[in-house]
């Protein structure tokens, strides 16, 4: 029988209306001793008001280097069997689809080599499986491999891309965001699973400028889907939002940031030449307005959280791309900026970061870009810029 | 028995072999989409084939039981096809419109949390909280995350499905400031912090850290090396409590129960509708930890969410509201104090500073 913890603080966290993560542990731990000392630690750290986890050593599957996270804690002779709680990351569908059949694969895996906890998903995109221990790591990656599932990644390398659902349910999907994912995810299976970056290199994918993926400002790689052409205004539909309470002038017209939007009453308007594509009209009237013409993706890089010296939003560096199979223009592109990377990166330092810290000028020269006025949103403010000699002679 | 053959580099199964009939029919040909309720919307393609999605919310930590009852009632209502969101909502899949009432039963008896949709037509509601792992099983957590999740939603519980908010409002929760989410560009988030400098346990240091990438991983250069004890120093005043230096080092401890606690940063967003992404700033820059329930940060979030929804515009977020009325009429209205650590004085201070004589009373 295992131990029975007293949690008076986590009870406290099953009450309420919102599903509780306390509920799914104590769930797990009648059916493995892990989840059960998992309770007991949890019910130590808010007691005490602090973690009881340490510092990941160096675990893993042969021939990897990533996908696993070391984990102990620190205290185990109270909590034995959780001495060691590794976390498997398991890279997940495009689009976080899945289908009962495999869910339950999954779940028997998990039951019979690790705690039965897990998280759906990781902030990067993971299927993430919540403790186990160094003996158990092989055998759950062939469980998982001989079904064709694959671990994410971790550490210096390139992280699991992820992606809105995009095409596969989405009307405002410029792109394939699942289709760009899956093949950047098997394009850069090596990247992934050995890390031999400065640092960690995130993708993520987003249909329109919504980013419903939040890639812009997670993403050292942000996909954002576009278009060059106009808005095709369907009067009818805009007549139904009208007769069903919508005031166009209010919510559509002057909210436009352009203000290349006018409404008579009769007709709605768009001057497409003026208009920055930003979504808000065609998110909140979807019947009536729809981008056409040529559908691609912006590409932009940088974004990260706050550490080190501040967080960053992802930069405009190819304003369009058409992002249609095989990709390969994008495939070279992304080397290309890898290897500048790798050539002048300092350890635990972002490529935005070496971008801000070497200039733009040098990373656009070696990866093969023209400086475009949508790469900024004003010129420089201050006198003091450099000439090549080659610049002196144009 | 024998394990199965491994295979290596093999990347994930394709999502074609995931998605439901209709969807494979008609990818990258819909329509439009309409919201139904607060949990359930209808997306209809091209063609006229039509896909209800019914979204409910999970704890991000989820046990193997409750995912297999997740699968059961896919299995049951929707031909097994369902996905999660990235705010770790359970949307299920459902190609039969007979089969939505039923579903929707089904999870109400179950006591699922059913909502967390809305749109400028039905009227926008909050949806779930992208927050990190927290106690559950971080070295660097100063707080835990889903405890703050927990008792943040049970008190807005009614804007995830009844109540309605002027825009979308996007929430997140990071228990430190690693933030593994996206807490800063959120419109209301809640990030850890700690307060005091690490400790430096001089006789480990040489034993498990690297003396030159600690000293180099120091945002503001506070480390430095101390070669006669073969370790290295903290210069205090310059240290700004990161615990950068503790991911790097472990013999650099930075927890500290009685002075870690959160702060809480709000008017962030990633969408450039109407206006670019922004960051979000901070509105409260100190709360101690007190759980289970932190009742101290629940009220704050509501103060600030009550304001906005007294205060904005239709379809304004929570940063262009602030930037319309003016941050100082923003305190004014929340009464929340301002401090000195509400003023920048690290990276980009001089673009935040008011260089103009123009501002509100």
């Amino acid at each position: 029988m295992p131990k029975k913890y007293d949690t008076p603080l986590l009870d406290e966290l099953e009450k309420g209306a919102f599903p509780s993560f306390v509920t799914e542990i104590k769930k797990a731990a009648k059916k493995t001793e892990m989840a059960n000392d998992e309770l007991g630690v949890l019910e130590k750290c808010y007691r005490e008001r602090k973690t009881h986890w340490k510092h990941g050593g160096i675990v893993g599957v042969r021939g990897y280097g990533g996908g696993v996270i070391g984990r102990y804690s620190d205290v185990p002779e109270e909590f034995p069997n959780v001495a060691h709680f590794h976390t498997v990351r398991i890279n997940s569908v495009s689009g976080l689809f899945y289908k009962a059949s495999d869910l339950r694969t999954v779940c028997d895996i998990w039951d019979k080599y690790g705690s039965g906890l897990t998280n759906f998903h990781g902030s990067t995109g993971d299927m993430v499986l919540l403790g186990t221990t160094t003996d158990k790591l092989e055998p759950i990656f062939a469980e998982f491999s001989s079904r064709g599932w694959d671990l994410g990644g971790s550490g210096s390398a390139l992280r699991t891309p992820s992606c809105c659902v995009g095409a596969a349910r989405c009307e405002w999907a410029n792109i394939d965001t699942m289709g760009i994912t899956y093949a950047i995810t098997q394009e850069f299976q090596d990247e992934m699973h050995r890390p031999a970056f400065p640092y960690k290199f995130k993708f993520k994918t987003a249909g329109c400028a919504c980013d419903c993926i939040a890639s812009i400002a997670r993403a050292d790689c942000s996909i954002i889907g576009t278009w060059k052409g106009s808005i095709a205004v369907d009067q009818k539909e805009v007549k139904a939002y009208e007769s069903k309470g919508m005031n166009i002038q209010a919510e559509i017209v002057d909210m436009c940031p352009t203000s290349c939007i006018s409404y008579d009453g009769k007709a709605l308007k768009i001057d497409d030449a003026n208009c920055s594509r930003c979504m808000h009209c065609i998110s909140k009237m979807g019947k009536a307005l729809k981008g056409t013409g040529e559908k691609g993706a912006t590409i932009l890089i940088g974004s990260k959280a706050p550490f080190v010296v501040g967080a960053t939003l992802s930069w405009v560096i190819v304003p369009f791309i058409k992002m249609e199979p095989p990709y390969t223009d994008f495939f070279d592109l992304i080397r290309k900026m890898w290897e500048w990377w790798d050539e002048h990166g300092k350890n635990r330092e972002r490529i935005g970061e070496l971008i801000i810290r070497r200039g733009m000028r040098e990373f656009l020269e070696y990866i093969g870009l023209d400086p475009l006025p949508q790469m900024v949103k004003e010129p420089r403010r201050d006198p003091f810029w450099f000439w090549t000699d080659e610049d002196l002679t144009k | 028995m024998a394990l199965p053959q491994r295979r290596t580099d093999i990347g994930p199964p394709h999502f074609k072999d995931f998605i439901p009939p209709v969807i494979q029919k008609n990818y990258g040909d819909w329509a439009h989409h309409e919201i139904l309720s607060g949990g359930v919307m209808v997306h209809v393609a091209n063609s006229g084939d039509k896909i209800w999605t019914v979204r409910c919310a999970s704890p991000r930590l989820l046990s193997t039981d409750t995912i297999r009852e997740i699968a059961d009632l896919a299995e049951k209502f929707c031909g097994g096809y369902l996905r999660f969101t990235t705010r770790n909502n359970v949307e299920f899949l459902v190609s039969d419109e007979k089969q939505v009432q039923p579903l929707l039963d089904a999870l109400k008896a179950k006591k699922y949390f059913v909502g967390g949709m809305g749109d400028s037509v039905h009227g926008y509601h909050i949806t779930n909280i992208v927050h990190t792992q927290g106690w559950i099983h971080c070295h660097s957590a100063c707080t835990d995350a889903s405890g703050l999740v927990k008792v943040i939603m049970d008190d807005l519980a009614d804007y995830f499905n009844v109540k309605t908010t002027p825009g979308k409002v996007r929430l997140a929760v990071a228990c430190c400031t690693n933030m593994c989410g996206a807490v800063h560009c959120s419109d209301i988030a809640i990030v850890a912090i700690h307060r005091k400098v690490p400790r430096i346990e001089h006789d480990s240091v040489k034993n498990l850290c690297e003396v030159p990438s600690t000293i180099a991983c120091c945002p503001t250069g506070a480390i430095s090396p101390d070669p006669a004890k073969k370790s290295i120093k903290i210069n205090n005043d310059k240290c700004m409590y990161c615990g950068n230096c503790y991911s790097v080092c472990p013999a650099l401890p930075i927890s500290d129960p009685e002075n870690d606690g959160v702060a809480i940063v709000a008017g962030g967003k990633v969408g450039s509708l109407r206006c670019d992404p922004k960051f979000s700033k901070l509105v409260v820059p100190y709360i101690p930890n007190n759980p289970p329930r932190w009742p101290e940060v629940t009220s704050a979030v509501r103060k600030i969410l009550e304001a906005y929804i007294s205060g904005a515009r239709k379809h304004e977020r929570v940063g262009e509201w602030i930037e319309r009325i003016g941050w100082e009429k923003f305190f004014e209205l929340t009464g929340f104090p301002f401090t000195f650590q509400h003023i920048d004085d690290f990276t980009i201070a001089r673009e935040t500073f008011r260089t103009s004589a123009a501002f509100k009373w």
